[in-house]
């Protein structure tokens, strides 16, 4: 039987799955728009301080003969009490806010995935530990815990994101052990337990591969999240400290120039929104891509 | 069921005792100085040692643990520096407004949700769907604080309809404390002009807390709604010739409604938590707000008291969400 040659479609199974994919997204206009969105964004984050007037008023440069003034020509978002540019410290803020959201949810997904793979899939009394203690977590609101830790920390933008990872893992060990837990007793894994697969063996090949699509809906969606949150903090006014380029923090001064002065607050307000959007958005028509079967919309 | 009750219980006590494991670990062992925590910002380096001894943070952690335990026993959360008062009065004192702002948009919530999730899943993929789709995604990107402050701005000031912020007139006297929730004390006093300026105060604050939990009741009453109306009893209800009004109303509805039901219960402590975002924009007098200023000003025992409270009240509301699930669905007390 060694003659036996197995068929290798993978290159043209790719490819149809890159036409299909694209075919998907184009039925799609909120993911199009979701994936515009987010990657406006991610540009926005990477090439901002060439794109800006003068990159020095977001790290605290004054000019006070132009002092809050409306939008215009010259200050497309208007100008702060400083005289600084809103729409300069908004589009170098896009950074911070995107690289904090990420650390958030890569630290929430270092420590939730291995958890929820090993409650999952090695089961009994490690998991009743695992899932108990995740279960405390979740019956605690994420902002007010994470509110808690920075009250304890004291104020700043790394001790937002310590906070804020710490009350966010629990999600992902919920889906994942979710998930583990069925594919457990798939027949390809049972199968492969029988030829006497190591555990290393199936956690690698069969239990984390199908683990990513549901995986990626979720950290794209948290990733919008971890920054509305990031925002959520510096409003409050325990984030990042002004002149930081925060957006959160950045509405918390606008809101005393509010009645009057509203393009302060608008701005910044409105990157956060559409970020988060772009990021709901894309998360949502990625689960109808990659999980046809949980698409019931 | 008994046995259900007493295994949701017996999980709600292993609950509680993480929360207040979790709730030590931050208040003892996270900050560098406790004791300098506690002190408040402006202590000497004496009124810090003395608050090491008498707190006993000097001794080791599992001595520690057993004191706050006895501590939270006996209801004594500390005292909060800036009001001066203990914690657990200012919580007694600032919870009823909480709770009849979160119930209030919790109430707007369901009573707006579960009817448009319900007709949009019947006109599913027709312009009224996606409308309603596109709103329940940016219902959750809408960061609260802006929302409130855009509609303060609105509603507010431009148009004047309604009050800015606060619970009620300065001039107007608050009706007799009962409940401590103002709408509640006005009708049962029967202070109608009362009731009615408090709702106006309390529409805006409500509108916004209720926005994320909105989006979550549309989206899954949708989903929930469009599965049921394929199913097979419902075809045979239609082949029956019930009315459509009685099939979707009441048959698909009912069924619908549980998953709805378990959302309403996370929502509720999502609610809470997001209380202190718009308590904070409204100046609305109740311990989200209480929570903020107390961050600010480094008073650190508050900011556990109001971690507790809304731990606890999250819990309890989840066990009897979970409770009227096992007696609507029978299947899910042996799952």
């Amino acid at each position: 039987m060694s003659e036996l040659v197995l068929p290798r479609p993978q290159t043209g199974i790719a490819h149809r799955r890159l036409r299909f994919l694209l075919w998907t997204f184009r039925g799609s206009p909120s993911t199009l728009l979701g994936l515009l969105l987010v990657t406006v964004f991610l540009v926005l984050a990477a090439i901002g301080p060439w794109l800006v007037p003068d990159p020095r008023d977001a790290t605290g440069a004054m000019h006070l003969a132009q002092r809050l003034q409306p939008p215009s020509a010259a200050h497309w978002f208007g100008t702060d009490e400083m005289g600084d540019d809103i729409f300069t410290r908004v589009i170098i803020g896009t950074r911070t806010s995107l690289w904090v959201g990420l650390t958030i949810t890569v630290i929430a997904m270092a420590i939730g995935v291995p958890l929820g793979i090993v409650a999952g899939y090695r089961g009994r009394m490690l998991r009743a530990v695992i899932m108990r203690v995740t279960d405390v977590f979740l019956a605690v609101p994420g902002l007010v815990l994470a509110l808690a830790i920075v009250a304890a920390l004291g104020p700043g933008t790394l001790h937002g994101v310590v906070a804020l990872s710490l009350v966010w893992w629990p999600g992902y060990v919920r889906l994942i052990e979710a998930k583990a837990l069925t594919l457990r007793s798939e027949p390809y894994v049972e199968a492969a337990r029988t030829m006497g697969a190591g555990h290393w063996w199936i956690l690698g090949r069969h239990i984390l591969p199908n683990c990513i699509s549901p995986l990626v809906v979720k950290a794209s969606m948290d990733m919008g999240l971890a920054v509305l949150a990031v925002a959520s903090l510096g409003f409050i006014g325990l984030g990042a400290k002004p002149p930081a380029p925060e957006w959160g923090a950045m509405i918390s001064v606008a809101r005393s120039y509010m009645p009057d002065q509203w393009w302060y607050s608008f701005f910044p307000g409105l990157f956060i929104f559409l970020t988060v959007l772009g990021f709901s958005l894309l998360g949502d028509g990625l689960r109808d891509i990659l999980d046809p079967r949980s698409a019931r919309g | 069921m008994l046995t259900y009750l007493l295994r949701r219980l017996g999980l709600l006590g292993i609950m509680l005792a993480g929360l207040v494991v979790i709730t030590f670990v931050v208040s003892n062992v996270a900050p560098s100085d406790p004791a300098a925590l506690a002190a408040g910002p402006d202590a000497t380096r004496d009124m810090i040692a003395t608050i090491r001894h008498e707190y006993g943070l000097d001794q080791p952690l599992p001595q520690q643990f057993l004191r706050y335990v006895g501590d939270l026993a006996r209801l004594r959360l500390g005292r909060s520096i800036q009001t001066g008062d203990q914690v657990s009065d200012d919580l007694a004192r600032y919870f009823p407004a909480t709770l009849e702002l979160v119930l209030l948009s919790m109430a707007f919530s369901v009573i707006v949700g579960v009817p448009l999730g319900m007709l949009a899943a019947v006109r599913r993929n027709r312009p009224f769907d996606h409308i309603v789709r596109m709103l329940a995604v940016s219902g959750v990107a809408l960061p609260a604080f802006w929302a409130a402050l855009l509609l303060q701005l609105l509603f507010s000031v431009r148009l004047g309809w309604l009050p800015t912020s606060g619970q009620l007139s300065v001039i107007t006297p608050p009706p007799p404390a009962v409940t401590g929730m103002v709408m509640v004390d006005a009708l049962l006093s029967g202070q109608w002009a009362v009731f009615v300026e408090a709702l106006q105060y309390a529409i805006l604050p409500a509108f916004v807390l209720a926005l994320p939990s909105l989006a979550a009741i549309v989206r899954v009453n949708r989903a929930e709604m469009i599965e049921v109306l394929s199913s097979d009893y419902v075809t045979a209800a239609r082949a029956h010739g019930v009315s459509p009004f009685r099939v979707i109303g009441w048959l698909a509805l009912k069924n619908a409604m549980l998953p709805t039901l378990a959302m309403i219960g996370l929502r509720f402590g999502w609610t809470l938590g997001s209380t202190v975002l718009v308590e904070t924009v409204f100046d609305w007098p109740g311990i989200g707000l209480y929570a903020v200023n107390s961050a600010m000003a480094s008073d650190f025992k508050p900011v556990m008291g109001v971690t507790l409270l809304i731990g606890i009240t999250f819990m309890l509301t989840n066990l009897l969400i979970d409770l009227a699930y096992g007696w609507l669905d029978p299947r899910t007390r042996t799952a």
